[in-house]
């Protein structure tokens, strides 16, 4: 009853509120590790996404679309790679599709046709999108073996593959 | 209005307050992690008469969010705080003022399978044809849901979503709901879990059921000389099947609704009805979709009152491909015809080898589309039924008029280690009757689009793209060219200018050149970009409707972050 007296930045106040008690919750607050979500894989199954791992070796997911070019050449480029960067830090790149309904279907030819082999998981509806906080593609994430996350970037362009090799790297040493 | 989101604030807090105490008893506490996004967006308007350019009140424009999230355990929170001061050209114009657009709190326990969600959400029951709620921030589109969503899953293979809430509207300092209430309910079984001698097996077979209710008061309209009720609760269900073996996948499915005299049908009481179905596989280096689908009278919304961007409950997926090339995306962009339409769509991609005569050292991708999309095939009605159904399908096959025919062939090949080559023809036939893309033309539009794309690294770390690209036509405008340069050095740079040149537009004095520079700075997770010129008058289409973009000329300034 007593916000009856607040006036016209009302709203902007009760936001303050709002962000001095999450701080005064959460005091100290962890490393960012991937959200838990439910959407599919490419073979239809269920992956809940707080559960990716890879036995204590780096993940690095990227957001991507169909109709997005510049994903497409950052996920050719990294194909290019993939196989040498495996060896080095035992890495593995998870490669979380976009496109809604409409191109949805268009993922798994796609895919085969480009010869991709990292693991593709759905979000068709954008819940892990949004999880994330991604707001436009592409945007990539890279995860330590704690499931921390310690790298992030948005956008592509040509030779961005060498800035990641440099971070995946610096995990393993 | 105002109370509830201090109260909510308030009460989120406590939760927060006591999800701490709580977690510091246990024996390894869960600490809480806070991230979140932030846009801007900012434009400066300047006149320019020659491409209709015309400068809003407040001469600027400016669109803001910011996602806040709170995680702590099983437990997250949080909120979107808007501005639109004022909302940039091309926005919804109603879009106003500054507050909070969007909140939630969620308890979602794993090992008990509960997940209930509580104020706003975003939810889609299958293909999203009986209900998709969703937001496209840069068009303006936002239908979340605001209620409350419990999802179950009472045994492994079976997943129980549930729904009721009322969907977002519109944004004018705080969030203005839509008028009707959205109930809904969804099933998915995965089939393979529940016989354990399928567990492994390769073919996987899903079925899903669900069913969305609408309830918005009635009362009665007048059609001519008959008095009709307006259904109150109008009902819609969709079920089918997915059967998946290794990379091939089959899915059909198929949907009903009550009568839903609504302002898109023109208030007929016509049920609804679709069909879809589609193919997808691959036989060695050739892999295929095949897609084909029938809806009539399909538009779903949460008042039936409302038209175009406002509260769609639902999305048919639009069955021409999203194209990604200037003049082939922004031009004549099909959207599809929610009032019924039958369409089809072929894909097939295909690798030539690495190091084969014809694939070259690096290999050569390709990949033709023939998307088309016609009217249904139907017979209207006449005297009484006229006025009540409209019309009757008569198969759920094509009928004769032409929305749009879309085929185009890409071939992308890497010639050299730092050169890269990309072509691309596309054949179009535009209905602009069907997507009223233009003003300028009815009736169909016949083009021919061609696409040079190179990309050249010049350097470590650097690159420069280009694309030349002619759009043929004898109809509307005329022919079009643009020429795209990019220049990037990997990570932080960027700089590109763009020029679109209505060169054989048939009034001499509309052949003009749309010029527009930008540049731009990227570190990590976030990315600052400013550019300057004109943008010419377009379309925004998405799910099946259409908005018209002004003119515009003048300096954009973005910038995103993830944090």
């Amino acid at each position: 009853m007593i916000y009856r007296n607040f006036k016209p930045l009302l709203l902007v106040k009760n936001s303050i509120i709002l962000l001095f008690f999450i701080s005064l919750a959460v005091g100290k607050t962890s490393a960012q590790t991937i959200p838990s979500v439910n959407i599919k894989d490419l073979y239809g199954s269920t992956v809940n996404t707080g559960e990716l791992n890879n036995g204590g070796k780096p993940i690095v997911i990227c957001f991507w679309a169909t109709w997005c070019s510049p994903c497409k050449r950052e996920l050719n480029n990294y194909m290019d790679y993939y196989q040498d960067w495996q060896d080095e830090t035992g890495v593995k790149i998870i490669a979380v599709s976009v496109d809604d309904s409409r191109s949805t279907n268009r993922v798994a030819p796609y895919i085969m046709s480009s010869g991709w082999d990292f693991e593709i998981l759905l979000d068709q509806s954008g819940d892990f999108k949004r999880a994330m906080g991604v707001i436009n593609v592409p945007h990539t994430f890279v995860y330590n073996g704690e499931g921390e996350l310690v790298w992030s970037h948005n956008n592509y362009a040509e030779g961005d593959e060498e800035e990641l090799y440099e971070e995946l790297l610096k995990l393993v040493d | 209005m105002k109370k509830s989101i201090a109260s909510f604030a308030l009460s989120m807090a406590w939760i927060l307050l006591s999800g701490n105490a709580l977690a510091q008893t246990s024996k390894e506490p869960v600490q809480g992690i806070v991230s979140g996004n932030v846009s801007i967006l900012f434009q400066s308007y300047q006149e320019d008469s020659l491409i209709g350019a015309v400068v809003p009140p407040s001469k600027a424009g400016f669109n803001a969010f910011s996602n806040i999230n709170y995680n702590q355990g099983n437990f997250s929170a949080g909120f979107r705080y808007e501005s639109y001061l004022n909302s940039v050209l091309g926005f919804p114009g109603r879009f106003k003022g500054s507050g909070i657009g969007y909140r939630y709190a969620r308890w979602a326990d794993k090992e008990k399978g509960v997940d209930v969600t509580i104020g706003n959400f975003y939810e889609q029951f299958g293909s999203g044809i009986l209900l998709r709620s969703y937001e496209a921030r840069n068009l303006g589109l936002d239908n979340a849901m605001d209620g409350v969503r419990l999802i179950l899953t009472p045994f492994k293979p079976l997943v129980v979503k549930m729904l009721y809430g009322k969907q977002r509207l519109d944004f004018d300092s705080e969030l203005i709901n839509g008028d009707g209430i959205i109930r809904g309910i969804d099933f998915e079984l995965a089939l393979n879990d529940l016989i354990p001698t399928f567990a492994d097996s390769k073919l996987k077979i899903t079925p899903k059921y669900s069913f969305v209710s609408r309830f918005q008061e009635g009362g009665n309209i007048v059609k001519d000389t008959l008095i009709l009720e307006l259904p109150q609760n109008v009902g819609a269900w969709d079920y089918g099947v997915t059967l998946q073996y290794d990379m091939w996948k089959f899915g059909v499915s198929r949907t009903e609704k009550i009568n839903d005299p609504s302002a898109d049908n023109g208030f007929i009481y016509k049920q609804g009805e679709a069909l879809m179905y589609f193919l997808s596989g691959n036989i060695k280096d050739l892999s295929f979709l095949l897609q084909r689908s029938t809806t009539d009278n399909m538009s779903f919304r949460s008042d039936r009152d409302l038209l175009l961007f406002d509260a769609p409950i639902n999305n048919i997926p639009t069955i021409t491909k999203t194209h990604t090339y200037n003049l082939a995306a922004t031009l004549y962009p099909y959207a599809t015809v929610i009032n019924g339409e039958s369409s089809f769509r072929g894909e097939l991609y295909y690798r030539l080898k690495r190091g084969s005569a014809l694939g070259g050292k690096y290999g050569t991708k390709m990949n033709l589309v023939f998307a088309t999309s016609y009217s249904l095939d139907t017979t209207h009605l006449s005297g009484v039924d006229a006025i009540t159904y409209g019309y009757e399908r008569n198969s759920w096959g094509f009928g004769n008029s032409l929305n749009v025919q879309d085929i185009s062939l890409e071939i992308e090949r890497k010639i050299s280690k730092n050169f890269k080559a990309k072509a691309m023809y596309m054949n179009l036939r535009f209905n602009t009757l069907a997507t009223p893309v233009t003003t300028d033309f009815k009736g169909i539009v016949y083009a021919d689009i061609f696409v040079l794309e190179t990309q050249i690294k010049t350097a470590k770390r650097q690159s420069l793209r280009t694309e030349i690209q002619a759009l043929l036509t004898e109809q509307d405008k005329g022919d079009w060219a643009t020429i795209v340069a990019e220049y990037t050095w990997s990570p932080h740079w960027f700089v590109s200018v763009i020029d679109q040149y209505n060169f054989g537009n048939p009034d001499e004095s509309k052949r003009v050149h749309y010029l527009y520079g930008s540049a731009g700075y990227i570190n990590g997770s976030h990315r600052l970009s400013v550019g300057y010129g004109k943008r010419r008058e377009g379309i925004f289409c998405v799910g099946g409707v259409c908005r018209a973009v002004p003119a515009s000329s003048g300096l954009e300034v973005t910038f995103t972050s993830n944090f």
